[in-house]
């Protein structure tokens, strides 16, 4: 057994308790604590790269305390690796490391403080990646939690602080529980903790009422923390006010852990009870139902998602706004249910998370040098932030799906599985949120940074949230220091050269099918086989760059650029005036909703479960 | 009698949420919180349960005594502790909410909308 | 939505989602019939293997060790976030001299308080550590043990004696001790990968009688970690609430 999976959760949690112990010797070395936390987030993005090379061809189980399954029937908790999951960690370490290595010297802490908390999360991701057992699951997903809440809070006398951090907090807490009583439920059915034995156990029978309620509750927790509609409305108010690396982290990997856990639940361990056959060729359930009512749920987000983001101002909460939209854009990927739209959903992860952390982490910049993230009040003062300028707007374009960043390959292949299953008009959709996301960012990008067009109008109310945010950072405002600017630079250039990799297509689609392989994983992980054919339920169809992609990436593109120009200079254009004013047309009913009060949102939870759960009982019904 | 049990999960679920929803007090919501994941305990600790069977404990019985599943019970022991800790930090934050916005009415804790 | 919109709508879907709930429970085999496997294998295998006579902490603290570790440092972002977010406006105040704290009022305990405190706390004391110290043999352990052993602190901080409470435990001194059981547990588990067996095999010996008090191999000893953790956690979440209050006191002055 590789004896680095368990290392790459554990050294992040040993080095945070060893950092803890020695606070009163450490809380004036800055440099040494700051060092200590960049290398132990390098080494264990070292670990886990290592990790997925290993993992290319076969998954690795590592059973914990040496239990290993008892006549098949698992006792202790395992490890259960392939490369999507490896990889999904070590995006995540990736960003802890750029994220800690751009608050080097200059960001204000508290004695120990930022850096245990930071090296916990990192080991709460890592775990949850890792991990092939529900209850662990469910452990490293609090654990995780419990750290994000507190670094929301980090600035506890800014007011916005406290509102994120307890919207946040109480919505995603509900979330867990309700995955709890629905992880609870399915070891009522099957007795087991264990994934693949669950999966192997509730595909024996026709799928009842039990099994689509426990797939409805568990995933309710991941969707909530996915930020889906209509469990969204906590995730604006705690990215805007959370420091600048962890809103990078919670846009650029934990909303997309969200969606991981979703993916893995259902494929690992409800997919062929509810969509797939028994041994005998009885088919249960109905596989289109279930694609349609999360592909309803993606698209609604991703569009929800686009409209909010074009009318902020506050430019954390437009990043922030512009994350759901895409979170809806990889639900929609993974709602295919083709191993093309999971590989697809995958590399637009990671080209999202590279490019989102740049653009907030150019955005701390702008905080740390001229103090405010108000789009209005900057306009035109970030010109002599010249490569940051530069930095920023490279992200946006590749935040606009232009060829050749990952967005663009991920989001290409998305739409060819859709065109592949019929549904063009899924194509539209996507094509029309990537436009005004694009084109909200480079929006920003223009009139900040090179003072285009006239400042864009806001409302009294947008104008008070974003006047409250004050630097978070204590000195040296003059230049922008070199451990702030270089690893966003390095981030957007991963992201453009991961999109031009040649084979990228294929080790992601052969990884992809094996993920949603669920006969191949109970064998691997109960029995130890080495499964050498392995099949999706869906055929794999071929990932490459189509002319067609390349026509709707340049277009999306194009769209994105002509979109944030008429935003820019609608003014010179009177016919404009009434669709670009904040607070008119489509949204003004919308923004209503995104109230700021947490009861409004734990109602909408309640009411998207019933939902969701009515839909999917009809799925085995009817 | 077999489903009463679970029946009386679902109403601890009811009412817990129900008094998030309508809650006028922080400390009032954070309090419904818990007794939402109460409603997980019940649930757990209602599942391992074997009629007339012993808590696996087998200190001086036989190692053969049919016992109740000890396995729930070591999960609603973590859920406790997770529990105790989302609360402590919950708490906190009310008492930072109370400093900088002078009340605990949700409804009026609102800095950030639209 | 208003108030009044919001408890209707609430209302209307709770008894969709309660009615779901109802439809997935309504497929569980009944209360008190529970099936198996996983429970059962333990049950009987569990004493043999691990010399433990308490199940419950065997599946805690061996069998499902890792979410234990897991759990632990849940506890320990808690206890440390707690001070994170509730410093004080004024920077760095805890570096100010400890004497600062000698003006903070106090209110006095009544006598009968203090009595009552004073006959308790070495009872507790003994009380906690005779629970942490014998999770494999009856249902106690670390957890149920650490947290008594906080409240003998606690009883201290009641009778009136908060500078005492702050003295014997001072923040970074709890917080060092707290790190070090949450830190000490996943160590156990390295000590095991550097012997070259899986992440927290039990690589102690083991014992001859189950359930004697040095039987059991790591368990006994991951429980004491886990109880000094949790008594640490616990006086650092009490202690950080119980100085709000007396800040507020002092405010109002």
């Amino acid at each position: 057994m590789d004896q680095l999976l368990p290392l790459a959760v554990v050294v992040p949690l040993l080095v945070a308790a060893a950092i803890s112990a020695l606070t009163p010797l450490l809380r004036r070395r800055r440099r040494i604590l700051d060092s200590t936390a960049i290398v132990t987030s390098a080494v264990v993005a070292g670990m886990l790269a290592v990790i997925m090379i290993r993992v290319a061809h076969q998954d690795q189980t590592y059973w914990f305390a040496g239990f290993r399954p008892h006549h098949g029937i698992a006792i202790g908790i395992d490890f259960e690796t392939g490369p999507l999951s490896a990889g999904l960690a070590c995006l995540a370490a990736v960003l802890v490391t750029a994220g800690m290595i751009f608050s080097w010297r200059y960001f204000e802490r508290v004695a120990t403080y930022y850096h245990v908390l930071m090296l916990t999360f990192l080991a709460g991701m890592t775990g949850f990646c890792l991990t092939g057992d529900i209850f662990d699951m469910f452990v490293w997903f609090e654990l995780m939690g419990v750290s994000a809440y507190a670094l929301t809070a980090y600035r506890p006398e800014e007011r916005g602080s406290i509102q994120g951090a307890l919207n946040f907090a109480i919505t995603n807490s509900i979330g867990a529980y309700l995955t709890l009583s629905g992880i609870a439920i399915v070891y009522g059915r099957t007795g087991a903790l264990n994934m693949a034995q669950i999966g192997q156990d509730i595909a024996r029978h026709r799928p009842d009422g039990l099994v689509v309620v426990a797939f409805v509750l568990i995933i309710t927790g991941w969707l909530i923390k996915s930020a889906i509609v209509p469990f969204h409305f906590w995730l604006a108010d705690a990215h805007a006010v959370a420091p600048t690396p962890v809103c990078v982290l919670f846009s650029g990997v934990m909303v997309e852990l969200g969606l991981y856990a979703v993916a893995r639940v259902y494929w690992s361990m409800f997919g062929q009870a509810l969509t797939g056959q028994t041994l005998t060729g009885q088919t249960l359930g109905n596989r289109d139902t279930i694609s349609h009512a999360f592909l309803a749920l993606g698209l609604v987000t991703t569009i929800v998602g686009a409209l909010f983001c074009f009318r902020e101002r506050h430019i954390k909460r437009l990043l922030a706004f512009s994350t759901i939209s895409h979170a809806g854009m990889f639900l929609t990927g993974l709602a295919l249910l083709t191993p093309l739209g999971l590989a697809g959903a995958a590399v637009s992860v990671v080209g999202h998370a590279l490019v989102k952390a740049a653009l907030f982490l150019c955005t701390g910049i702008v905080l740390h040098r001229l103090g405010s993230v108000n789009e209005t009040w900057l306009h035109g003062r970030g010109r002599r932030l010249r490569a940051t300028g530069v930095v920023f707007t490279l992200a946006a374009f590749g935040l606009a799906d232009l060829p050749p960043f990952a967005t663009y390959l991920g989001k290409g292949w998305i739409e060819d599985t859709s065109s592949a299953r019929g549904m063009t008009w899924v194509i539209a959709l996507l094509v029309v949120a990537s436009v005004i996301v694009g084109a909200a960012v480079l929006r920003v990008a223009g009139g900040v940074f090179y003072g285009l067009g006239d400042p864009p109008s806001e409302d009294p109310q947008m104008a008070q949230e974003s006047s409250e945010e004050t630097s978070e950072t204590d000195e040296g405002k003059q230049r922008t220091p070199l451990t702030m600017i270089i690893p966003p630079a390095v981030l957007v250039t991963a992201a453009a050269v991961i999109g031009l990799l040649p084979r990228l297509g294929s080790v992601v689609e052969a990884a992809a099918v094996r993920f949603q392989d669920q006969r191949a994983y109970n064998a691997t992980v109960l029995h130890g086989a080495r499964v050498a054919h392995v099949t999706a339920p869906y055929p794999a169809e071929p990932a490459g760059v189509t002319v067609t992609d390349l026509v709707i990436g340049l277009g999306t593109a194009a769209g994105a650029v002509f979109l944030a120009f008429l935003a820019l200079y609608w003014r010179r254009l009177p016919v404009l005036r009434r669709g670009f004013e904040p607070g008119t047309g489509l949204v003004r009913p919308l923004r209503r909703f995104q109230s700021g009060v947490v009861n409004d949102y734990v109602t909408w939870i309640v009411i998207g479960v019933a939902c969701l759960g009515g839909a999917l009982a009809f799925s085995i019904h009817g | 009698m077999h489903i009463f049990p679970f029946v009386v999960v679902v109403y601890i679920l009811a009412v817990g949420l129900y008094g998030i929803v309508t809650s006028r007090h922080l400390v009032h919501q954070i309090m419904c919180l818990i007794v939402v994941q109460s409603s997980t305990y019940v649930l757990l600790l209602g599942i391992g349960y074997k009629t007339g069977a012993v808590a696996p404990y087998f200190y001086d019985i036989p190692v053969h005594t049919p016992a109740v599943d000890p396995v729930v019970q070591a999960l609603a022991l973590t859920d406790v502790v997770v529990e105790a800790a989302v609360t402590a930090l919950l708490l906190a934050f009310a008492i930072q909410a109370h400093k900088r916005f002078g009340t605990l009415d949700p409804q009026e804790l609102v800095q950030l909308k639209g | 939505m208003t108030p009044g919109q919001r408890r209707w709508i609430f209302l209307a879907a709770m008894a969709g989602l309660a009615a779901f709930y109802v439809w997935g429970l309504a497929g569980l085999p009944g209360f008190g019939n529970y099936p198996g496997p996983y429970g059962d294998i333990i049950n009987r295998i569990a004493v043999a293997q691990t010399k433990a006579t308490g199940v419950v902490s065997a599946v805690n603290f061996e069998y499902r060790g890792f979410d234990t570790v897991g759990e632990e440092f849940i506890l320990f972002v808690a206890a440390t976030a707690m001070a994170v977010v509730l410093r004080h406006l004024r920077h760095e105040r805890e570096e100010d001299s400890p004497g600062a704290t000698e003006d903070w009022a106090v209110p006095p305990a009544s006598d009968s308080v203090r009595l009552v405190a004073l006959i308790f706390t070495g009872p507790v004391v003994v009380m906690g550590w005779f629970l942490a110290s014998h999770a494999q043999t009856s249902p106690s352990g670390g957890f149920q043990g650490g947290v008594i052993l906080a409240t003998a602190f606690f009883l201290i901080y009641l009778s009136g004696e908060y500078l005492l409470f702050r003295r014997i435990s001072p923040v970074d001194v709890t917080g060092a001790f707290e790190a070090v059981g949450a830190g000490g547990f996943a160590a156990i588990g390295v000590a095991a990968l550097v012997m070259g067996l899986p992440y927290l095999k039990n690589f102690l010996p083991l014992g001859t009688t189950p359930g004697a008090v040095s039987s059991s191999g790591t368990i006994a000893l991951i429980s004491f970690f886990v109880g000094v953790e949790v008594a640490a956690a616990f006086i650092l979440i009490v202690g950080e609430l119980v100085e709000q209050t007396l800040l507020v006191r002092q405010g109002d002055h």
